[in-house]
């Protein structure tokens, strides 16, 4: 439009300025196809060098001083929390209902340390879906009524005051433990614990109070965190079920402890509190692994892609790395480890960055094909989990409090003698010593350091403002091929009505083709409205699906498919039906749902990068191509040619692979091996999502699915 | 000259020991200096610290209480019911109330001269107590009840040994001789709880606002670990029995005599209600067994434990309303020592004994709810211990049986207190507030002006298990340059204040003359009611990004520039001369800059792009001669680079 206005208007010979935005605007959408091609491939290629672009980590917080006071933790800590491990582990043996033993034995120990124990009861909650409670604070939701004694799980807490602290903060120290079957390695991570708390019990530079939670995990790990996180944020005054809890009688067991002799420290069954909480540790210990060296593996990610300030991490690196001796690892995605394809990319990087430094020894880009192929395999996985909007662990469940908080597993070197879990326990110990003592020295909270970056190892990542950039990249095309779009469909709308016809004859034509052209996209914006508000039923039919009672995983599924195609063909007919009978007379209707379904695209993409990145960028690289490649493809066929054929091609492969439980199949299949795929798991993951109140369940089905349904619209348009 | 020998100036020394059942020692120092005041001396006093009576005088102080604390008193083992917890149980940080003798519009004023003295006296930031936005003024629920009291704390206040220096400075003898020898820094400090206390009471006869006599009482409380786990947690036998503990290992010094210009220097063993009883139960137990046959007197005297010195006197609590027993008190003459034969007191536990201390009726617990920077809601908890049912039975005849619970809460004027928002929750049911406040009083905050201020009376059901008070607020936004250092760690709300009116923390003994003598013993037998603080809260406010102030600087001037930029292009620009110049441009037909921009426009609007050699955008800007250049000098230059390397 604007293109021929200035074709009309160059005859004229005094021709008002433009200005030279507006200018290059009109150069850029007049080239959108040479825009796209490239800003879409540095995109990519973009995402592909954030291995090489990251930066090595570095502690921010001042305060911090991490490793700068030697340990502390003795032999003599680690004796005493062998003991605790040798007494759960034994007492496991001994009886069958040691659900509530081990929980005495834990409480007693913490008492004889002088520390205050209290024991917290929680309900299992069952995960329902709940449409309105996205993003809302997660508040104490629905407690159901008739709770029967045997759903109820028991964490054990242990506070211990710092002794000339205000009080007015805390650290939290989490160990899962299941008493039902526990394992050696849930054992060593009490033990570990319990020898820290132990040596905090004793010592004087504490300024923050210590929670110890042994979380009861035989409902879930995260479930007994959050239990506990909500008693603790938002506890409720009147609620009956608390009374219930006092008729179970094998909770009562548990008061007999009262008093410890020895410290008159007192064990309480009420719930026990310590200020604002700073930060919060999830220690696990894995029993079973391969490793060849002591390993701790870190789980960072929380819901929504929401990670913990970068200087936690930092400290737990840093002490485990140079203090401990640890090896440090973070999430991979190990099939990516052994494609070749990323290899000869790396050795591609090396030798340009070989190149570089030969240029100029300060440029120091190069990283070798291995680096660089563990750093993808690893940004990969961080952006996969962040994507997914899941928490990796019941760290999780802080994060959702403004809490920092990351879960360290421990993988101790294979071996079973008892020497060896005292060397896990006294490292282990340290380590956590260390990180507490870290965090403990802080004044502020958490605040330095990045919260919003992809790591691409234990010590290296990628910040905000690098891989907004390949995210930009990658949607920048979008509204410019939209306003082009536009501009072709509007022009030619008109084009061959007065085709050639005098200047001044072609400037009334022009403008009365712009009154109909500004009309015509209101039909296109109504079609994309209404497959969006279809995206909005489907996104809250699993809510109807979770009604029926014994569902199988499949047959939800397909009446979820079933429902959702149902209320699609009774929207189509009952709203769309109109619009066929006036997109008859619109040949090039198809550019101008294009142009509206691209630019629905890229206000959804937007959005869905500040709410969470990872979803956003797999998103654009997902919907990008095919939005912009999407074109009927009677027009290709008609065509005829190589490169309408190649673009047919290469539009059915895209429509098949961006339809979200395709896409899902296709990494499940690649990352799991494509026997275990079958239709059910598609629905357990939605219902993971939405369990977990993600965003990129609503990003799916309020962003990905209409542009997908539109795209196939396109594709299979009459025109 | 009659007058001021009827009251003379005085000074007492006195220290209280009180073993604490988690294997801690309570030492409560409690220096008392009294002195008339006339201007028949010129001012001048013999013991009395000159700077006191003179702040006295200039402020016309009725009352004034400042503490320093580090640390938290511990209710629940330590105890809430006596005296000394409630009395001297401060909340960490700095805590400063006064009653003033003036009249009410100069009240403020001299409160603020007030903080800024003792801000100066103390080595303290007391001074930041003059803002409106820190002090408050209770008006019926702080218990010395006055409407001239001015009330406020400073919970981030670090205490240290600067300000036990000036504190010390008042005493006459300083820590030179007496018992204040034994305040040892490093042993007081690395104590769990450490409280030092000053009240100033002033008897005036009003009539010429001319005050007659000043009370300065100094307490200094500290819980202390008597260092006995040298032998480690490995002997079980051992850790069964209380740590035996003397002066010595706990001050690390000895008192070798007393002040010589104090009027009486005592030191009290205090053993509380709960061990009493607890070591009567014992000693009954083993009469039973070993028909020994102590009789009940001499029981005293070969208790269970050994002291290293004979006590002078043996004090034991005249009370009958408390079932559990009473406290014996110990009492030794410092006197009798002198240098040759320094007093060290020491305590050797011969069996093992476990004891409670007494609780206040209600345990008081405070805490935040909710997350996030938007709002949240403070609530208090009030969990009754079950101990205090003894003595609650006693009142517990008549059917409607009250407990009365006094609250006073202070809210800082950035925590919007919504107070509409109350609730009142009694044994986990919903309560109408009606039913339970009986008398509120509230003063909303008002921004940058002045804090919130909530006081209440609570009458609570006597057979109260549980009660709860939630109250809403929103987080408010403070300008950037009100935001204190290390803002990110979060902004106080100061503790909340207790008080059980019908409960009185008094320890009244018989041997009445000799009691009346000691102030500290005539301390512990006034009426006061039982009160308790709770935990001071840290709420985390949005707080602006103070470490980038380059990107803020940054920001600041694109904004500008661009607002400056078009601004200064709107005004300049006529489009009609503007027109004219081109075609004048135009006829001239030079310039290169106008040369390349018409080819650009040309190709603007001719075809519609160029097969892609080079980004479109910097290809029609460059022509090929340049380009040629460049690439040839960039060539040589990585030639060069690379040949040489």
């Amino acid at each position: 439009m604007a293109d021929t206005k200035e074709k009309s208007e160059s005859n004229e010979k005094p021709k008002p300025r433009i200005r030279p935005i507006v200018r290059l605007g009109i150069f850029l959408i007049a080239h959108s196809f040479l825009v796209s091609v490239v800003c879409c491939t540095a995109g990519v290629l973009a995402l592909f060098l954030l291995p090489v672009l990251a930066k090595n980590t570095y502690i921010s917080e001042n305060a911090l001083m991490p490793g700068s006071a030697s340990p502390m933790l003795a032999n003599q800590h680690v004796l005493e929390g062998n003991r605790l491990v040798n007494d759960l582990t034994s007492s496991n043996l001994k009886s069958s209902e040691t659900g509530i033993e081990s929980q005495r034995i834990i409480a007693r120990y913490m008492l004889d340390l002088g520390a205050e124990a209290s024991i917290h009861k929680f309900h299992r909650q069952l995960n329902h879906f709940h449409p309105l409670h996205f993003f809302s604070s997660p508040d104490s939701g629905i407690i159901e009524e008739n709770y029967s004694c045997s759903s109820y799980g028991i964490n054990t807490v242990g506070i211990i005051r710092a002794p000339r602290g205000d009080g007015k903060e805390a650290i939290v120290l989490v160990t899962p433990y299941n008493a039902l079957k526990s394992g050696l390695g849930e054992a060593l991570s009490i033990g570990i614990a319990y020898s820290v708390f132990s040596l905090l019990s004793q010592v004087t530079w504490l300024a923050k109070d210590i929670i110890w939670l042994v979380a009861d995990s035989r409902y879930g790990e995260y479930a007994a965190v959050s239990a506990w996180l909500r008693d603790y944020q938002t506890p409720k005054f009147s609620s009956l079920s608390t009374l219930d809890a006092e008729m179970c009688p094998d909770i009562d067991n548990l008061y007999d402890l009262k008093v410890n002799s020895i410290t008159g420290s007192k064990f309480s069954s009420s719930f026990k509190r310590a200020g604002t909480m700073a930060a919060a540790l999830v220690l696990k210990v894995r029993n079973k692994s391969d490793q060849f060296e002591d390993t701790i593996s870190i789980y960072a990610e929380a819901s929504n892609g929401q990670m913990p300030n970068l200087d936690l991490i930092n400290v737990v690196n840093y002490l485990a790395v140079h203090r401990q001796g640890l090896h440090v690892k973070v999430e991979k995605l190990w099939s990516l480890l052994n494609s070749s394809w990323l290899k000869i990319l790396g050795e591609i990087f090396e030798s340009l960055g070989k190149v570089a430094k030969s240029l100029n020894p300060k440029w120091k880009f190069g990283i070798t094909a291995t680096e660089y192929v563990e750093g993808t395999a690893t940004l990969a996985s961080s952006l996969y989990y962040q994507a997914l909007g899941l928490p990796t662990g019941p760290h999780g469940a802080f994060r959702d409090y403004q809490i920092d908080a990351i879960t360290l597993e421990i993988l101790p070197k294979f071996s079973s003698d008892k020497v060896r879990h005292s060397d896990i326990l006294l490292r282990g110990g340290r380590l956590i010593e260390g990180v507490i003592r870290s965090v403990n020295n802080l004044l502020e909270k958490f605040h330095q350091s990045f919260f919003l970056y992809l790591l691409t190892s234990p010590s290296k990542f990628v910040s905000v403002g690098v891989y907004m950039i390949a995210f930009a990249l990658l949607i920048a095309p979008l509204p410019i091929v939209a306003a082009s779009l536009y501009v072709d469909a509007s022009s030619l709308g008109n084009c061959s009505k007065s085709d050639k016809s005098t200047p001044s004859a072609s400037l009334d034509t022009d403008e009365h083709s712009i009154t109909i052209g500004s009309w015509m996209w209101l039909n296109s914006a109504k079609l994309v409205f209404l497959v969006h508000l279809w995206g909005a039923i489907v996104s809250l039919i699993p809510y109807v699906i979770c009604q029926i009672p014994d569902c199988t995983p499949t047959t939800s599924f397909m009446i979820w498919v079933l429902l959702s195609m149902l209320s699609f063909l009774t929207l189509y007919s009952v709203l769309a039906s109109p619009l066929s009978c006036a997109k008859a007379s619109q040949e090039k209707e198809w550019a101008l749902v294009k142009s509206v379904t691209i630019s629905s695209v890229f206000i959804g993409l937007g959005l869905m990068s500040v709410i969470n990145f990872a979803t956003a960028e797999i998103g654009a690289l997902l919907m990008v191509p095919m939005c912009l490649l999407a074109r009927p493809l009677k027009l290709d066929v008609r065509a005829g040619t190589l490169r309408s054929f190649s673009r047919m091609i290469g539009n059915l492969v895209l429509g098949l692979i961006a339809f979200p439980p395709a896409a899902f199949f296709l990494l499940k299949g690649m990352l799991d091996g494509f026997g275990s795929v079958n239709v059910g798991a598609f629905w357990i993951w939605v219902e993971s999502l939405w369990a977990w109140n993600s965003a990129t369940y609503l990003f799916i089905g309020m962003v990905h699915l209409p542009c997908w349904v539109l795209c196939i619209h396109i594709l299979l348009h009459t025109c | 000259m009659k007058k001021a020998k009827k009251q003379e100036e005085e000074f007492n020394e006195e220290l209280l020991l009180k073993p604490l059942p988690d294997r801690k020692v309570l030492a409560h120092f409690h220096f008392r200096s009294s002195a008339s005041l006339s201007t028949s001396n010129g001012g001048h006093h013999h013991l009395f610290p000159k700077a006191i009576s003179q702040l006295v005088q200039k402020f016309r102080v009725k009352e004034m209480e400042l503490s320093f604390t580090q640390g938290r008193w511990n209710y629940e083992s330590w105890g809430g019911f006596d005296p000394i917890p409630s009395s001297n149980a401060k909340p960490p940080g700095v805590e400063l109330w006064a009653v003033f003798d003036v009249p009410q519009h100069q009240i403020d004023a001299s409160w603020q001269n007030l903080t800024h003295t003792l801000s100066g006296l103390f080595c303290a930031s007391i001074n930041f107590l003059e803002s409106t936005t820190t002090y408050s003024a209770p008006e019926w629920s702080f218990p010395p009840a006055s409407g001239n009291l001015r009330y406020g704390t400073l919970p981030r206040e670090a205490v240290c040994t600067e300000n036990l220096t000036p504190w010390l400075k008042l005493l006459p003898c300083r820590d030179k001789a007496g018992i204040a020898v034994l305040l040892d820094r490093p042993s007081i400090y690395r104590g769990f709880y450490h409280s030092q206390r000053l009240h100033l009471t002033s008897t005036g006869s009003g009539s010429e606002g001319m005050v007659s006599g000043i009370i300065l009482e100094q307490t200094l409380t500290v819980v202390l670990q008597p260092n006995s786990q040298r032998a480690g947690m490995a002997y079980a036998s051992e850790r069964h029995i209380q740590p035996s503990w003397s002066l010595t290992s706990i001050f690390g010094k000895q008192v070798s005599g007393t002040c010589v210009l104090a009027k009486s220097s005592n030191v009290y063993l205090l053993l509380d209600r709960g061990l009493v009883a607890e070591l009567e139960h014992l000693h009954k137990e083993n009469e039973k067994s070993a028909e020994n046959g102590f009789t009940s007197q001499n029981f005293w005297t070969k208790p269970s434990f050994e002291l290293s010195a004979d006590p002078d006197r043996i004090f034991i609590e005249e009370n009958s309303l408390h079932s559990k027993g009473s406290s014996v008190l110990y009492k030794f003459q410092v006197e009798k020592y002198s240098e040759s034969e320094p007093f060290d007191l020491s305590l050797t536990w011969k069996i093992p004994v476990v004891w409670l201390s007494q609780q206040a009726p209600l345990h008081a617990s405070r805490f935040l709810m909710g997350s996030g920077n938007e709002r949240g809601a403070i609530a208090i908890s009030l969990k009754s211990t079950q101990l205090s049912e003894g003595f609650m039975g006693a009142n517990a005849d008549d059917e409607r049986c009250d407990l009365q619970v006094n609250v006073f809460q202070v809210v800082p004027w950035y925590v919007k207190v919504y107070f509409h928002s109350l609730q009142v929750f009694v044994n986990q049911q919903p309560k109408a507030i009606s039913d339970i406040i009986e008398k509120i009083h509230v003063s909303p905050s008002k921004d940058k002006v002045s804090p919130g201020v909530m006081e209440m009376v609570l009458k609570l059901p006597c057979k109260v298990n549980s009660a709860a008070l939630t109250i809403e607020f929103d987080k408010g936004f403070l300008h950037i340059d009100e935001y204190p250092p290390d803002a990110n760690q979060g902004f106080d709300i100061p503790s909340a204040i207790i008080s059980f009116p019908n409960f009185h923390a008094s320890m009244i003994f018989l041997k009445d003359d000799s009691v009346n003598k000691s102030p500290l013993l005539s301390k512990f037998q006034e009426k006061s009611p039982v009160m308790s603080y709770t935990e001071a809260l840290l709420v985390p406010l949005t707080t602006p990004d103070f470490s980038m102030p380059y990107n803020v600087i940054t920001i600041t001037c694109t904004v500008f520039a661009l607002y400056f930029g078009s601004l200064l292009n709107v005004l300049r620009r006529r489009v009609a001369e503007e027109e004219r110049f081109l075609k004048e441009k135009a006829a001239k037909k030079t310039g290169r800059l106008s040369l390349l921009l018409s080819k650009l426009s040309a190709k603007l609007r001719g075809r519609q792009w160029e097969p892609p050699s080079s980004p479109p955008a910097s290809s029609s800007f460059i022509n090929a001669k340049l380009v040629f250049k460049v690439i040839l000098v960039a060539g040589l230059a990585v030639g060069w680079q690379y040949f040489f390397s």
